[in-house]
């Protein structure tokens, strides 16, 4: 999957490393920003107020 | 002598197997690789949870602190540790609340309006978690909108500070901040210090205990006597128990002792040395 991937990055070597990393960069950045405090919120780990639920 | 290959394998055979065993490969692979991201989001995961939730909220939380922009906000200098007025020019020199205008009743206590969720409108200190510690009060406690972002929740129908009733507000004891992460310290004659645009409310804590989640009698306007009309002014604090669970809930009952006005100085609770 991952040397898919690479095979079909355009460019020599040093612009596909600076696409990977770049890509990388920006999906770690949406997983903490948005995925991750959905999720969270999702489970009961975290809760520490009293209801009737 | 030469080797001859039997006839049924010869390059008529063996190309009609290796495409076989390739594509069981690479399937192997691919489900390999993606095991592996599970594995690193996963892990992922754990880092933000336990660490950057308290980089991201302590950045939330400071912002609202900063907009409540009381006319007293006791800031601490990053280099002697000491509490000094706002304006950073200042002498350290704190006023203190003088006696007379302390009422040691909820009677004249100016309460709060109803407000919005998500609305900053209070900030609560405890000289038991440093002289410093001092953390925004928001209103509602949904995990998305308040209590993960803006740290310290207040819930709704409950009393507002000053208030005859139950002040009950929650916040996390471990990540986002955690703004109750202390709150086994805690002991009967404590301070907790809420402060509002109107005024100054000192409470003493009465009691601590565990209970179960479900409990809700902790946040009756008379905490553990539901139905039971109030006569005090409490206020209550919940979080989870024990820390990086959330089996139980960890409650503390506190009573009010005194409020003052805004703008008479501060109370001697929070200042260091007073």
């Amino acid at each position: 999957m991952y040397a898919w991937i690479w095979r079909h990055l355009p460019g020599p070597v040093w612009t596909r490393t600076i696409v990977a990393v770049l890509t990388l960069a920006i999906v770690v950045l949406a997983l903490f920003e948005w995925v991750f405090p959905a999720v969270s919120a999702l489970l009961p780990f975290q809760d520490q107020t009293v209801t009737d639920g | 002598m030469t080797l001859q290959s039997p006839p049924n394998v010869g390059p008529d055979v063996r190309p009609t197997v290796r495409p076989a065993r390739r594509a069981i490969d690479q399937a192997l692979a691919v489900a390999g690789e993606i095991l592996i991201t599970a594995g690193v989001i996963l892990g992922l995961f754990v880092v933000w949870q336990l660490f950057y939730t308290d980089v991201q909220s302590g950045r939330t939380q400071a912002a609202a602190l900063d907009e409540l922009a009381f006319p007293e906000m006791p800031r601490v200098e990053a280099s002697t540790g000491t509490v000094t007025t706002a304006q950073p020019d200042a002498p350290a020199v704190v006023a203190l609340i003088p006696e007379a205008v302390k009422v040691y009743s909820p009677s004249g206590a100016p309460v709060l309006g109803s407000q919005r969720e998500a609305t900053t409108f209070g900030a609560l200190h405890v000289p038991r978690w440093g002289y410093d510690y001092v953390k925004p009060v928001s209103q509602g406690i949904s995990r998305s909108r308040v209590l993960d972002p803006l740290g310290i929740g207040h819930y709704p129908d409950t009393a507002m500070p000053g208030e005859v009733g139950n002040f009950a507000i929650a916040g996390h004891r471990t990540t986002y901040g955690k703004p109750f992460t202390d709150i086994q310290t805690l002991q009967v004659g404590d301070a907790l210090v809420v402060q509002t645009d109107a005024a100054w409310y000192v409470y003493t804590v009465t009691s601590t205990k565990i209970v179960r989640p479900t409990d809700t009698a902790v946040i009756a306007p008379t905490p553990n006597q539901p139905g039971v009309t109030p006569t005090v002014a409490s206020i209550t604090l919940t979080t989870c128990h024990p820390r990086y669970s959330a089996a139980q809930r960890y409650i503390v009952h506190g009573e009010l002792e005194y409020w003052a006005p805004a703008g008479q100085g501060y109370p001697s609770e929070i200042v260091e040395g007073a």
